[in-house]
């Protein structure tokens, strides 16, 4: 909460690392005057403006669409990623979240798979690189088909929708005691596996989608739920068994789908 | 390499052998708990030292107490083989440490399962090694009068030092000779700091158990709205609550009675 002007003096401990090659260090720094009705991102502008008046290096940090859609902003605030809320991202936590005088810890998302950029800015393109290899359905185009011609129920429709909700914004690897990326690989996977569409490259999707996330690096689930109550989406871990379901149903006992990918 | 080993390999195919291995290990102290509560039955350690003798003489359960010592170890050496790659995974950790909201057990589940492994290797050294592989352990010989059962009990001193076990009748008495692990169990549950050992590593099982019997579900991808609840009872009630304070209450009665 605010002091008696309205406004908020906080310390920032912030992640500084010229790139991916050096070692990076704890910068501290004030940020004074700061309307709780800001944004965090906001906040680091504010502290940025003063950082570029005294012709210092801006904190580098992701953000693009600053409205929760987009997956871009990260930051691993005091402890927790995308800060202390649940269900919201970095640029939708406001200052008014904390409290005048506090010190904020500012951290990049720490994984071996997301290397450090710059500063608080982190490399997610093995996110990219997991969808690449399987994040997709093949169709071919054609007339426009019409509404409701492939009956789905309703709540199977509905939880293919809740998977499709993940931003890619890797809070569930940054979150993770392992930094597992399963909970974003597992909402791609059946986002598709759910619906009709999905299902001629379902069995393959799983094993090639897992295959690249092993070989990014990530690490493997405990079930401990960190990336559940951490995701800005609120993805659930259900979408982790029903991942492992589909890639056990895949590997043990689908002899076609076994074949198919030896062949390639 | 081969289709199974890749599967096998891969994070999800480890993560389906800590799984099953961890479930085995679970059924097993089912069965454990199950004929150990003959330590209970006041007939100075007759029936459990018939069953004792029954479980190393009974060649199916020995096929499948080696697969249990198979088990642990496979456990253990995967969950190391895993604990390794997480780590890898995070190269360079938080100077914050995580403030998610997660259960105490998830977070330490190599924690909680080196002292279990620790404490098995304690308590399968005292008990199982020098039952199996020892001299150490006495012998009883249990007289059963057939017609009024009476039981009177003696030490017995076998000739040969390798005596297994002996079933006679004479005088309508059956005289039973067996290897007394019994006593055995007495003689340790009676030291204060051994009993001490076995309540920490059965707080530990029971923590442990809290969080994998329900997570090696979730491995498999049994989850499902209706059979989760079901699930979550089983390992909070019966692996995370009764199986521990049965175990548990045996060092502590005996310690009790040894006092007397």
């Amino acid at each position: 909460m605010s002091n008696a002007n309205g406004t908020m003096n906080l310390t920032l401990k912030v992640w500084r690392q010229k790139n991916a090659q050096t070692d990076g260090k704890f910068v501290t720094y004030k940020a004074e005057n700061i309307s709780p009705d800001m944004s965090f991102l906001e906040m680091l502008d504010v502290v940025n403006e003063s950082l570029i008046h005294a012709k210092g290096e801006p904190i580098h940090f992701d953000h693009d669409c600053r409205e929760g859609i987009c997956g871009m902003c990260s930051l691993y605030i005091n402890g927790r990623p995308h800060g202390p809320k649940r269900a919201i991202t970095t640029c939708q936590l406001h200052m008014r979240s904390f409290t005048d005088g506090e010190t904020i810890t500012i951290e990049p998302w720490r994984a071996a798979a997301f290397p450090v950029v710059k500063d608080l800015a982190v490399d997610r393109s093995a996110f990219d690189r997991i969808q690449q290899a399987g994040g997709y359905i093949s169709v071919n185009t054609g007339g426009v088909p019409d509404a409701n011609e492939i009956p789905i129920p309703k709540v199977i429709a509905d939880e293919a929708f809740n998977s499709a909700t993940c931003i890619q914004c890797g809070a569930c690897v940054a979150a993770c005691k392992n930094a597992s990326a399963m909970l974003f690989v597992s909402a791609k996977i059946n986002q598709l596996a759910l619906l009709p569409q999905g299902q001629p490259e379902r069995y393959r999707r799983v094993q090639t989608m897992v295959a690249q996330m092993d070989h990014e690096g990530f690490g493997s689930c405990t079930n401990t739920g960190a990336c559940e109550a951490e995701c800005p989406k609120e993805i659930t871990l259900t979408n982790i068994a029903r991942m492992n379901f589909d890639f056990f149903s895949a590997k043990l006992f689908r002899e076609e789908e076994v074949q198919e990918i030896d062949n390639n | 390499m081969s289709e199974l080993k890749q599967t096998f390999n891969s994070s999800l195919g480890k993560k389906l052998i800590m799984a099953l291995t961890g479930l085995f290990l679970s059924l097993f102290l089912i069965v454990h708990l199950g004929g150990n509560l003959l330590l209970f039955s006041n007939d100075d350690g007759y029936s459990f030292n018939m069953y004792a003798n029954f479980l190393t003489h009974f060649p199916p359960i020995e096929v499948i107490a080696y697969l249990l010592y198979l088990a642990i170890i496979v456990h253990a050496i995967y969950a190391l083989v895993l604990t390794i790659k997480n780590r890898k995974a995070r190269s360079v950790g938080y100077a914050v440490a995580t403030k998610s909201p997660v259960s105490f057990s998830s977070k330490n589940m190599g924690l909680l399962g080196s002292i279990l492994l620790v404490f098995i290797v304690i308590h399968m050294g005292d008990f199982w090694y020098k039952y199996k592989f020892t001299h150490d352990v006495g012998y009883k010989e249990y007289r059963t009068d057939i017609t009024s059962g009476e039981r009177t009990v003696t030490d017995f001193k076998p000739e040969k030092p390798d005596f297994e076990h002996s079933l006679s009748y004479a005088d309508n008495t059956e005289i039973t000779r067996v290897k007394d692990i019994h006593s055995r169990v007495a003689n340790s549950f009676s030291i204060l700091w051994y009993v001490v050992i076995y309540v920490i590593a059965m707080v530990a099982l029971s923590f442990h158990l809290l969080h994998g019997f329900e997570s090696a579900f979730r491995t498999f991808g049994w989850v499902h709205r209706k059979y989760l609840p079901i699930i979550k009872f089983v390992g909070v009630w019966l692996f995370a609550v009764i199986i521990p304070l049965g175990f548990a209450a045996m060092p502590i009665v005996y310690y009790l009675q040894s006092l007397k």
